[in-house]
């Protein structure tokens, strides 16, 4: 009764059907981008490229973080306050009398002190989880309210405006004509889908949420792994942030990366990466980030108001979750 | 037979799950007033006849009658409103609610539209002091200990009027004063002519309580007596379906014993965990296959998982190739040599959506990786090395280990440990739920293993497992360790003797039977 049917392999023929089940979001955004090219006005044109690249950025960067928490079960909710607290922490260092003073090293640590410290109090919310055995989604809660209190105390609830050319590369420059967060973005997928994929943390990543019980009779180190996994969620966090205020010239803790979680776990989810763990695909969150946004862009580039684009979006990630359904149950 | 025309009879029950039979043609009897033991070795078919019962499971054949009157319950919802109250190991309550509100959940009084709490707290009240309980039942269950809630939970059957209440294991998480007032509750259901089936796996429990025993086997009940006329030797062998006397030889994969053994590898002794293990002691050469034997919930699991560092014990010594340790954690043990194939491979062995390679290399890993990348060449010399050795049967080392049959997914996770080159392997009811002849295959190679100077410590309810193959067998009982036979001794009457701590019993089995 244990044993489920073996599936035959070997010399089926090819599965067209169990093709774009898989692949359900690629298809889905390669059948848009054709739409689009025949349909939507300007739309072939690298600035249209630009613009849908840039504006899906931070969210890629932080779901890289999303899916490898949600691949060991857990989930992550407080990536947008980390965002905001990254984002507060930035100008603090590069307006405040040492950081003008001195503006190399300030811009430098304007970059590291920020995303150290999302990493930080990522690395917080894996202890408390691990630790006291919490619900990922009540541990991670805590720093979702937490998080933006601590942004707004660090600016008084302020807005920071600003104008650092060199800070603000992260968010404005180009390398080649290309937006520089893209690359982070694209940096930062090919790195965690390696990372899954060929070494030994990716794969004890992938075992733990597999199965939690049998990955610690089996050695591996179960704490260690998630406390590392919310240590790089709170990282990636800590990048997008940054991103966030430099594209906006301007940092308002009660703004920077609100929804954010919910838009990361979206991208997740459209990407086929289960909510149960032991399956993860980095590279999907990067097609379903895509995906989600190309609608968004499609739909207003035609005349839809955004309130509609939302419905839609949502419609989406029903679609993904059917068809994650479905492949599990034939 | 009671005097009285039975309260239910259970004839000729037959379940079938996709083929296979889980009853075919049990009895059970249970007179009014009549505590009736259920006993049986795990999988004999207890709890499937009880879910037949109370309507959880509908069955495939047979006749119930309960009061005189057929019966076929839907659900056991309705079994509880026909007058059959279950209570279950894991107490199905609610416990952030109130102790009466538990009591009255689903039929609650009402008064003017509202609730009548007033009544309900004052019945609550008065049905568990008739049980000698004694509670605010305004306070929240969950601020009661097991045993509190385990007597809400019966007197919540109680007061759906039931005639008959069934206990499925509720000693399991009680101390010893708890289990006598657990008890008392019992006489007292019984004095007010409430029958009740106990299942429970501590056989001393059921000569205080119990009137009648019925032991099931393999799906079948095998025989029912009255507790006066049955001591606690025949009802292990009724359970484990040995006589007395014979055991079939060659029944398993095992050859003869070696007999040669090396250095000390494992010494356990004086363990103690939690309320399961009082007083454990074993010890494994190399090259030998010892045997851990003893009845379910004697604690042999909990001492595995303690010497693999699973649930560290509270008290006791570990040795591992002479040197005293307390691992902490698997992997600390994993790391001093030591190997553990669990008893549920679904829960505690198998990652799942992991293909057949990364499931055998899941142990060695950090070991096949440089600078923190899998040297996934070195990965794959290993994986086919072992998928050869052990003819594991996959279609490829990429297919996914659910999608395997129990044997090859035994064979994988015994890889996963082999390839790790330990010292000492624990494993915990190896060939459980794998067909005939991968189970003889899998004997063989733990045989082949030992011979090669690996150290085997074998928990096995097969009681042909262990007299064949191990070299020397440890018998736990109530978590003590209560004999240490070497292998000419470990026949099948001295091993359940122990088991009953009928030490006359080991004493002139072990001695008239040297084979």
């Amino acid at each position: 009764m244990t044993d489920a049917p073996t599936i035959a392999r070997k010399g089926a023929p090819f599965d067209v059907a169990g093709f774009f089940r898989r692949y359900a979001a690629l298809t889905a955004l390669l059948a848009l981008l054709a739409f689009d090219f025949a349909f939507t006005p300007h739309f072939a044109s690298l600035q249209t490229l630009n613009v849908n690249l840039t504006q899906v950025a931070t969210i890629v960067i932080v779901s890289v973080g999303m899916t490898l928490v949600i691949a060991t079960g857990g989930i992550d909710l407080s990536v947008g306050s980390l965002m905001a607290i990254a984002g507060a922490l930035a100008p603090l260092i590069f307006l405040s009398p040492f950081g003008k003073a001195h503006p190399g090293l300030g811009d430098a640590l304007a970059f590291v002190v920020p995303v150290a410290a999302a990493g930080l109090l990522g690395t917080f919310n894996g202890w408390f989880i691990t630790r006291f055995r919490v619900q990922p989604i009540v541990g991670t809660l805590v720093m979702f309210i937490a998080g933006r209190g601590i942004g707004q105390v660090l600016t008084n609830g302020n807005l920071q405006v600003f104008k650092n050319p060199t800070f603000q590369f992260i968010g404005l420059g180009r390398v080649f004509g290309v937006p520089f967060q893209v690359i982070i973005m694209l940096a930062l997928v090919a790195a965690a889908a390696w990372m899954l994929k060929r070494t030994l943390f990716g794969r004890e990543i992938l075992a733990v949420g597999g199965n939690e019980r049998a990955a610690r009779l089996a050695g591996v180190p179960v704490s260690r792994v998630k406390l590392w996994v919310y240590t790089i969620s709170g990282l990636c966090a800590g990048v997008a942030g940054l991103v966030v205020v430099s594209i906006n010239s301007s940092s308002d803790a009660n703004l920077v990366g609100l929804g954010m979680e919910l838009d990361a776990i979206a991208a997740v989810a459209v990407g086929g990466t289960p909510f149960t763990g032991g399956q993860a695909s980095v590279v999907g969150s990067l097609i379903g980030a895509l995906l989600i946004q190309l609608v968004r862009y499609t739909l207003l580039a035609n005349g839809v108001p955004d309130a509609a684009a939302l419905v839609v979006k949502g419609l989406i990630i029903a679609g993904a979750v059917w068809s994650q359904q479905r492949g599990k149950t034939t | 037979m009671p005097p009285t025309a039975p309260l239910l009879v259970m004839r000729d029950i037959d379940k079938r799950f996709l083929g296979t039979h889980a009853l075919s043609a049990a009895s059970l009897e249970v007179a009014p007033g009549e505590i009736m033991a259920l006993v049986g070795q795990n999988g004999a078919g207890k709890s499937t006849l009880i879910k037949v019962l109370t309507g959880a499971y509908s069955r495939d054949g047979g006749s119930i009658l309960f009061a005189s009157r057929p019966i076929d319950f839907a659900s056991p919802q309705e079994a509880q409103r026909g007058g059959i109250s279950t209570i279950y190991q894991e107490i199905n309550l609610v416990p952030f609610r109130s102790v009466a509100e538990n009591i009255f959940l689903g039929r609650e009084y009402r008064r003017y539209g509202l609730l009548d709490w007033g009544r309900m707290n004052a019945e609550a009240a008065e049905v568990l002091r008739r049980f000698a309980v004694d509670i605010d039942v305004r306070r929240p269950l969950m601020d009661f200990s097991t045993a509190i809630q385990q007597m809400v939970a019966i007197a919540r059957a109680v007061s759906f009027k039931a005639q008959l209440v069934i206990m499925d294991e509720p000693t399991s998480s009680l101390d010893e004063r708890e289990v006598a007032v657990l008890f008392d509750v019992m006489r007292q259901l019984r004095a007010e002519g409430v029958a009740v089936i106990f299942i429970t796996h501590r056989l001393d429990e059921l000569y205080q309580v119990c009137d009648r025993v019925t032991v099931m086997r393999d799906g079948r009940t095998v025989t029912t007596s009255r507790m006066a006329d049955v001591d606690k030797l025949h009802l292990i062998s009724a359970m484990l379906g040995r006589d007395l006397e014979t055991v079939r030889t060659h029944a398993t994969g095992f050859s003869a014993t070696s007999g040669k053994a090396g250095d000390e590898v494992l010494s356990a002794e004086g363990l103690q965990i939690g309320r399961k293990v009082r007083s454990a002691r074993v010890e494994v050469r190399a090259g030998q296959i010892v045997g851990l034997a003893g009845l379910l919930g004697s604690g042999r699991t909990e001492v595995a998982r303690a010497i693999f560092g699973a649930d560290p014990p509270d008290a006791g010594t570990i040795r591992v190739m002479g040197r005293e340790v307390s691992p902490r954690e698997p992997s600390d043990a994993i790391a001093l040599g030591v190997g553990y194939c669990s008893e549920d491979r679904k829960a505690d062995g198998i990652i799942p959506d992991m293909s057949v390679r990364e499931n055998i290399t899941l142990g060695i890993l950090p070991r096949l990786t440089s600078m923190g990348v899998v040297d996934e060449a070195k990965q794959r010399a290993i994986v086919d090395r072992f998928m050869a050795r052990l003819a594991i049967k996959a279609a490829s080392v990429e297919q996914k280990i659910r999608e395997l049959s129990g044997g090859n997914q035994q064979k994988v996770l015994l890889a996963r440990w082999l390839c790790t080159d330990p010292k000492l392997l624990i494993l915990d009811e190896p060939t459980r739920g794998i067909d005939v002849g991968a189970k003889a295959e899998i004997q063989s190679l733990i045989r082949e293993l030992a011979d090669q100077g690996l150290g085997v410590l074998m928990i096995s309810s097969e009681l042909e497992e262990i007299v064949e193959g191990a070299d020397r067998v440890f018998v736990l009982s109530d978590g003590r360790t209560v004999a240490d036979l070497p292998h000419s001794a470990a026949n099948a009457s001295a091993i359940m003797a122990a088991m009953a701590h009928d030490d006359a019993a080991i004493a002139a089995a072990s001695a008239g039977d040297h084979d």
